[in-house]
């Protein structure tokens, strides 16, 4: 079936079936990996995408349900070609990303919450990525990176797609 | 992990939908999948057909209702449990409801969760049934042009079942509203790691007197059984006393005595039936607490 998909900003009109996932859309149709095909039945949260801005998992629902939806992928949070946007720039700086397989999940479960909570507590935080599962066990950096992005983000160079 | 094919459809409008459904039998309505859709994939459901009623914009909302059996609170089937987790009418007036929903599954699952879709899927360890059980909730479906109700206590009859009519959509759960201003709730649940399926969950809400004493109290138990239980004569027990954890024990052993809780790998039988036990106390204790309004509700942590 063909469907219109707004993805990063961008409308794109493409055929899929109707069982393809929009993880499997967005990885195999779209060509955006950084969504990324963990167990894909909706345990391990590696496939995060934004959909109308709320972190939801792209293995649970089909592509042809986010017709008429903005869906954000990583690919779609940074300022410009080869940037980083201020939460992969605190992953980067507090060693938050180890094997990077749960990294682009974590970042964008994180602008989620920034966007919608700019001072969590550690305690939101953990909840927030409670969620995502990180094979290499580096929660306490990957909580490390989320408040840093906070704190950064409070500051006054606020990027104008990150200020609601 | 790939579905069966299928076809899609989006529904227009609840009519649609329920027309679709009934011409069909290979047709399955999908409203937040985040179960069916995890079905699907393992080729658990095969449906030939989904039908989506996600955007039926008639199907989500929160509000206040008065109907002869007193005043409630209203949901549509496909408000999202996020939406329910933070709306300030719920918090209110169904606080027990609020303080279940923050166990469901992750923020990013409850995103997409609809109230209606985990009622009408009907596993025995889901928050929104034993809520809906434990508050005598109404249901209400469409179907074949009609509305019909039908209370929660008679709507689940196993574990994924119900005794929603095939061709029927379940449109709305209507949760009544205690009076008074002394209310207070409590929700516990054992899981393997938090906010996984329950091995046992509890849920209390309590309304008390000027002087302390338990004036009208509601106790369920979820996952234990194949479908959420009532603690009717535990209620009938622990009413116009001062809610003493050891009295609360004792009504609550007696009263699930009879039942034959679930076993399987994770918890027996006997671990779900010692587990409720202490769930349902401390459910109790913090609906107490909550109703005197001593202590701030403790988010369900139970171990």
């Amino acid at each position: 079936m063909r469907i219109e998909l707004k993805v990063n900003g961008m409308l794109r009109t493409i055929e899929v079936e109707p069982r393809t996932t929009l993880l499997d859309c967005l990885r195999d149709v779209l060509d955006l990996k950084g969504a990324h095909a963990g167990c894909e039945h909706g345990v391990c949260g590696a496939c995060t995408v934004l959909f109308d801005g709320v972190a939801v998992r792209a293995c649970l629902m089909f592509a042809a349900q986010a017709a008429g939806s903005e869906i954000t992928t990583v690919e779609g949070i940074t300022p410009g070609p080869g940037e980083l946007s201020p939460i992969q720039d605190a992953f980067c700086e507090t060693h938050g990303t180890q094997c990077g397989y749960c990294t682009p999940a974590m970042v964008l479960v994180a602008h989620a919450l920034l966007a919608d909570n700019p001072a969590p507590t550690r305690e939101e935080i953990v909840e927030a990525i409670s969620g995502n599962i990180c094979r290499c066990t580096g929660y306490a950096q990957i909580v490390e990176a989320i408040a840093l992005a906070a704190e950064h983000m409070r500051g006054v160079n606020r990027p104008p797609s990150l200020t609601k | 992990m790939k579905a069966a094919p299928f076809e899609y459809y989006r529904a227009a409008d609840i009519d649609e939908a329920c027309a679709m459904l009934a011409a069909d039998d290979g047709a399955r309505l999908i409203a937040g999948g985040q179960t069916l859709v995890p079905m699907m994939v393992m080729r658990l459901a095969r449906p030939t057909r989904l039908i989506d009623i996600n955007r039926i914009a008639t199907l989500s909302y929160i509000r206040q209702e008065t109907h002869k059996d007193g005043e409630g609170v209203a949901i549509g089937a496909t408000t999202r449990q996020c939406v329910v987790e933070r709306d300030a009418t719920v918090a209110a007036k169904v606080p027990l409801l609020a303080c279940a929903i923050p166990n469901i599954g992750h923020a990013a699952t409850r995103a997409r969760g609809t109230i209606g879709g985990s009622l009408a899927n009907a596993d025995p360890a889901a928050e929104c049934a034993l809520v809906a059980v434990t508050l005598d909730a109404v249901l209400s479906y469409r179907e074949g042009g009609k509305t019909a109700e039908i209370p929660a206590r008679e709507f689940f009859v196993g574990p994924m079942v119900t005794c929603l009519p095939a061709g029927a959509c379940l449109i709305s759960a209507r949760f009544p509203v205690w009076q008074g201003d002394k209310i207070g709730v409590g929700f516990h649940e054992v899981n393997a790691r938090r906010s996984d399926f329950a091995f046992v969950s509890a849920a209390a809400q309590v309304e008390l007197g000027a002087d302390g004493t338990c004036k009208r109290i509601a106790i369920g138990v979820g996952a234990a059984t194949d479908f959420p239980l009532r603690l009717a004569s535990a209620e009938q027990q622990l009413k116009d006393t001062a809610l003493d954890a050891k009295a609360v024990t004792a009504a609550v052993r007696e009263a699930i005595a009879d039942i034959e809780p679930l076993s399987d790998l994770h918890a027996s039988a006997e671990y779900r039936r010692r587990a409720a036990v202490h769930l349902v106390t401390r459910a109790v204790a913090d609906a107490r607490t909550h109703a005197l309004g001593t202590k701030p509700q403790e988010k369900s942590h139970a171990h």
